[in-house]
């Protein structure tokens, strides 16, 4: 099933919660919306599942005008953040609740509302908390359960609300990795919702960063890292470093100092990389490059960071351990910091693509 | 051992007994305000049920059974249960209706809303007497066009229903509203997701959710409606074994200095009373506690 | 189609029954409570501003006030001082009969006020337990202002030590773990530490209290004597003026009570407000 999303604008009071947004999530895909709190993800979610009404605009399911439909009627799957377990209901009767409340004439027999719902608990790894309560369960557990229970009405879409946000980090990880094998098994249709640029990079086929109630980028997740369209997605994708300098013909005019005299006409221009295109040498490169000096290494991890200090302001730089050995880096060295790769992005916004 | 560290010790021991001194009273302090509330508590509220029980069976039981089954007590008693059995299922009907409105939807003149339904318990039951009499008896608002119609409110069983109805007005409503507040519409709207209509949506998830809330509430309703005095008082006209109320017949006998009588009566009140405190208590300590303090948590954030 | 479909639904709610329930509500709350009142309005609009100012300031009618307001005063101040001590030793202590004087606490709330008022009399009158001992020291319990504070204090009782109760319970351990940390005595963290914290809900108690005194009726009417000028309370006044006809005079004086009732509902409001701010701080 594919969704289609066109023109919707939702205001809350006088605060524009999404702003002529139109997107299409092609069918069998798995989505992630990708942005800060405050963006519109949620509200964007919340309206194709029908729990909001947009004023303008409207949402297709394939060429079906959602609408027309209540939200029972979507055949929409919805993971809420917190879950909305049914808290007096055990496990069992959770996931069979979809079942259970369908008109006499279409409900299944009690032995296949049995059936099913023992299959979702076996997918969902849950077989023998069937008689638990949602009180008794860990929060990856009723992640879960929350998870079952939208699968067991068959829907067309599964939508999900910061599906690992209520978790700690590790449980976090392995649900993650569970989801995405769990889409590639069933196939659906799905959209979830993230803050975290990393889980959206990681689990997702396509990317859609969002900011203020606007799409900034929509793309596979190499794409919106390695292509950003503008400088939100580019922050927000990641740490990275931003010097304002003076550039010609795309060159940064940094090296050799002083400038020459041609710098001092040159266009104003911010320049952006990322701390692992942050090259360091001990002596002046050939390429452009500046001076600056060791502010502090962190070296454990499997990466070392290092922060510097230079004319630019503060620089972030990633290398390996090896390298910090051969540069010998301790606090209050002075070395040369060059831009392996980086991206300018002159005044009037577009970004190219140097390096 | 150095003898510094004996000193030390000493003085750990010290700091460590001025710190659990401030930290709870001394044994006497404690005991001589247990007995302060216990005597407190015994004077003020245990002196006057004891009191009740005592001299309702003064002249034994057969003046108190002979009280109990005397034809004017038993209408009373019927008013009573009739006077209930009305304003109890309405009342909790609107609490429901008014708790689902104020706590799954927003609009404006929400607080105005929960303002008036608090109204009733600013009035003394005296005034709510009164207002329905401006509104019903002879020379009230409606009065003319009742009389004109046969209708007789004030000095009848309709009117201490009416007044009855306004006293127990916001007892389920104010029970179920912050309880429903607090436990947030998404499971609403997750059952809707899943495609239950909004009745099976309430009977299934919202019901269950608040059914203690709903049971407090509808307890603490009955109780007053079957109590009820002053305003009852004000619109009966105590017409003997027509308008008359278990209290209203208390009031009676007791002026009438029927004392056995009256005692006997109230004996009933008074268990109808503890009845409800009983199963206020157990509602209280085994459901609703453990429910706030669930919410509460959910509230902060914390994964029980 | 599809376009006025999303217009009408700008203001459409997901969750059904907004109409039903929010009519319902208003509808019934119209007819039991909006109406009534909106006869109270009508009748006092009937009077003069000059009439209305007569018959409230009869001096029957401010002896009345006197007589409430000051009773009420005291019996608030006793179930202050007394609440605190029950909720304090309720929260604080465990022994045995805890949970039944908890429990207890709240018969006031239960008890019809017609059975608590014969009883209070019974006990307070000449010949009863209380009343023969007070008689002894000069003092008469029933049908005096005595009697009235005490039929007062019983029925504002539970308002205390219900607002009080919670507010013990929230009190963080580690408040008095860092004021017995820093050297204060027992005393001095009640003082300074305990006793400020719980002072609105305190003061919110004493305020609800007085506020079911002012109103009270059915506790106070067998006890008061109701002898005019001496111990006859306000609401008993509205029900004399209701049995000599006078709904004017009636109207007029339940106004006033109104009136003084919703300026302590608006205090208590207040009050309620700032120690939940309290709270948060």
């Amino acid at each position: 099933m594919k969704i289609s999303v066109r023109n919707v604008t939702k205001t809350f009071g006088n605060y524009r919660a999404l702003d002529d947004v139109s997107l299409e999530v092609p069918d069998g895909e798995l989505v992630a919306l990708l942005g800060p709190s405050g963006s519109g993800k949620t509200t964007l979610l919340r309206i194709i599942a029908g729990l909001e009404l947009p004023e303008h605009g409207n949402v297709f399911f394939d060429d079906d005008d959602a609408a027309r439909r209540k939200p029972g009627e979507r055949r929409v799957g919805f993971v809420f953040q917190h879950y909305a377990l049914f808290r007096h209901m055990s496990v069992f009767e959770n996931v069979a609740f979809g079942l259970r409340v369908r008109p006499r004439s279409t409900r299944p027999a009690e032995p296949e509302i049995r059936r099913r719902v023992h299959d979702l608990l076996g997918m969902v790894q849950l077989d023998g908390f069937a008689e638990r309560f949602p009180s008794q369960l860990s929060g990856g557990q009723r992640q879960r359960v929350a998870l079952a229970r939208a699968l067991a009405v068959e829907p067309r879409v599964l939508l999900l609300d910061e599906p690992f946000g209520a978790l700690d980090a590790k449980v976090r990880e392995e649900l993650r990795q569970w989801l995405r094998r769990l889409h590639d098994e069933i196939g659906v249709t799905s959209l979830f919702v993230t803050h975290d640029q990393e889980e959206a990079l990681d689990v997702a086929d396509r990317v859609v960063v969002m900011d203020h109630g606007k799409i900034e980028q929509v793309g596979s997740p190499e794409e919106v890292f390695h292509s950003p369209a503008n400088e939100f997605v580019l922050g927000f994708l990641g740490q990275v470093n931003r010097l304002e300098v003076r550039a010609l013909r795309g060159e940064p005019m940094f090296a050799p100092r002083p400038y020459p005299d041609l710098g001092a006409t040159a266009p104003q221009a911010r320049i952006f990389a990322r701390p692992h295109q942050v090259g360091l040498a001990k002596t002046q490169p050939d390429g452009p490059a500046f001076p600056a000096k060791v502010v502090r290494v962190h070296a454990a991890g499997p990466i070392v960071r290092v922060e510097l200090a230079s004319e630019f302001g503060e620089i972030r730089a990633e290398i390996s351990h090896d390298r910090l050995r051969e540069l010998e880096l301790r606090d209050g060295v002075r070395v040369w910091v060059g831009l392996l790769e980086y991206r300018v992005y002159p005044h009037d916004g577009a970004a190219e693509r140097l390096g | 051992m150095p003898p510094d560290a004996v000193v030390s010790r000493d003085l750990l021991a010290l700091q460590r007994a001025a710190y659990a001194s401030a930290r709870t009273e001394k044994p006497w302090v404690r005991r001589t305000l247990i007995g302060l509330a216990l005597t407190f508590v015994a004077l003020l509220v245990l002196a006057p049920l004891a009191i009740v029980f005592l001299f309702a069976f003064e002249k034994g039981r057969d003046v108190y059974f002979a009280a109990l089954t005397d034809p004017v007590a038993w209408s009373a008693i019927r008013l009573t249960l009739f006077t209930a059995a009305v304003c109890v299922p309405i009342n909790t009907a609107f609490g429901v209706a008014a708790a689902w409105a104020i706590t799954k939807f927003d609009f404006r003149g929400k607080s105005l809303l929960i303002t008036l339904i608090d109204l009733p318990f600013a009035v003394s039951p005296v005034i709510a007497g009164l207002i329905f009499v401006l509104l019903f008896g002879l020379q009230g608002w409606l009065g003319p066009w009742l009389v004109e119609h046969g209708v007789k409110v004030i000095f009848a069983p309709a009117g201490i229903v009416l007044a009855t109805m306004f006293v127990t007005f916001p007892f389920v409503a104010r029970e179920l509203v912050p309880l429903m507040q607090a436990q947030g519409a998404e499971e609403e709207q997750a059952a809707m997701m899943l495609g239950a209509s909004g009745w099976k949506t309430f009977w299934r998830v919202t019901l269950p959710n608040v059914k203690w809330g709903l049971l407090y509430g509808v307890i603490l309703c009955n109780a007053r409606a079957m109590g009820e005095f002053g305003a009852v008082s004000v619109v009966s006209g105590h017409v003997r074994g027509l308008t008359n109320t278990m209290t209203l017949h208390v009031e009676i006998l007791y002026n009438e200095y029927d004392t056995a009588g009256a005692f006997a009566v109230a004996s009933l009140l008074t268990l109808l009373a503890l009845v409800t405190l009983v199963l206020k208590s157990l509602i209280e300590s085994r459901h609703l506690k453990p429910l706030k303090a669930k919410l509460a948590r959910e509230a902060r954030g914390d994964d029980a | 189609m599809a376009r006025l479909g999303s217009v009408r639904n700008r203001r459409a709610r997901v969750l059904p029954g907004f109409g039903l329930t929010l009519g319902f509500t208003l509808t019934y709350l119209g007819l039991i409570v909006l109406l009534p009142f909106a006869a109270l309005v009508w009748k006092t609009a009937d009077l003069s501003w000059g009439e209305f100012l007569a018959k409230v300031t009869d001096p029957r009618v401010v002896a009345s006030y006197r007589l409430s307001f000051g009773t009420a005063l005291v019996a608030g101040l006793v179930n202050v001082v007394f609440g605190l001590v029950v909720a304090w030793v309720l929260v604080r202590y465990r022994f045995p009969g805890r949970r039944l004087i908890d429990a207890i606490v709240d018969l006031p709330f239960a008890l019809p006020t017609a059975v608590s008022g014969i009883a209070l009399t019974t006990l307070y009158a000449k010949t009863g337990w209380f009343g023969s001992v007070l008689d002894r020291f000069g003092i008469q319990g029933a049908f005096s202002p005595f009697g009235i504070t005490v039929a007062l204090a019983f029925v504002g009782f539970p308002f205390v030590v219900r607002t009080v109760q919670p507010a013990l319970e929230d009190l963080e351990a580690e408040l008095e773990d860092a004021a017995a940390s820093l050297g204060a005595t027992r005393l001095q963290i009640f003082l300074r530490v305990l006793l400020p914290s719980v002072l609105p809900a305190l003061l919110t108690g004493f305020a609800l209290s007085f506020a079911r005194a002012l109103g009270e009726y059915g506790s106070i009417v067998f006890i008061a004597g109701n002898q005019p000028m001496k111990t006859e309370i306000t609401p008993l006044l509205i029900i004399v003026k209701l049995e000599q006809y006078d709904y004017a005079g009636a109207t007029a004086i339940a106004v006033s009570l109104l009136a003084a009732s919703f300026v302590l509902l608006f205090a208590i409001n207040l009050l309620q407000a700032w120690s939940q701010r309290h709270h948060a701080a």
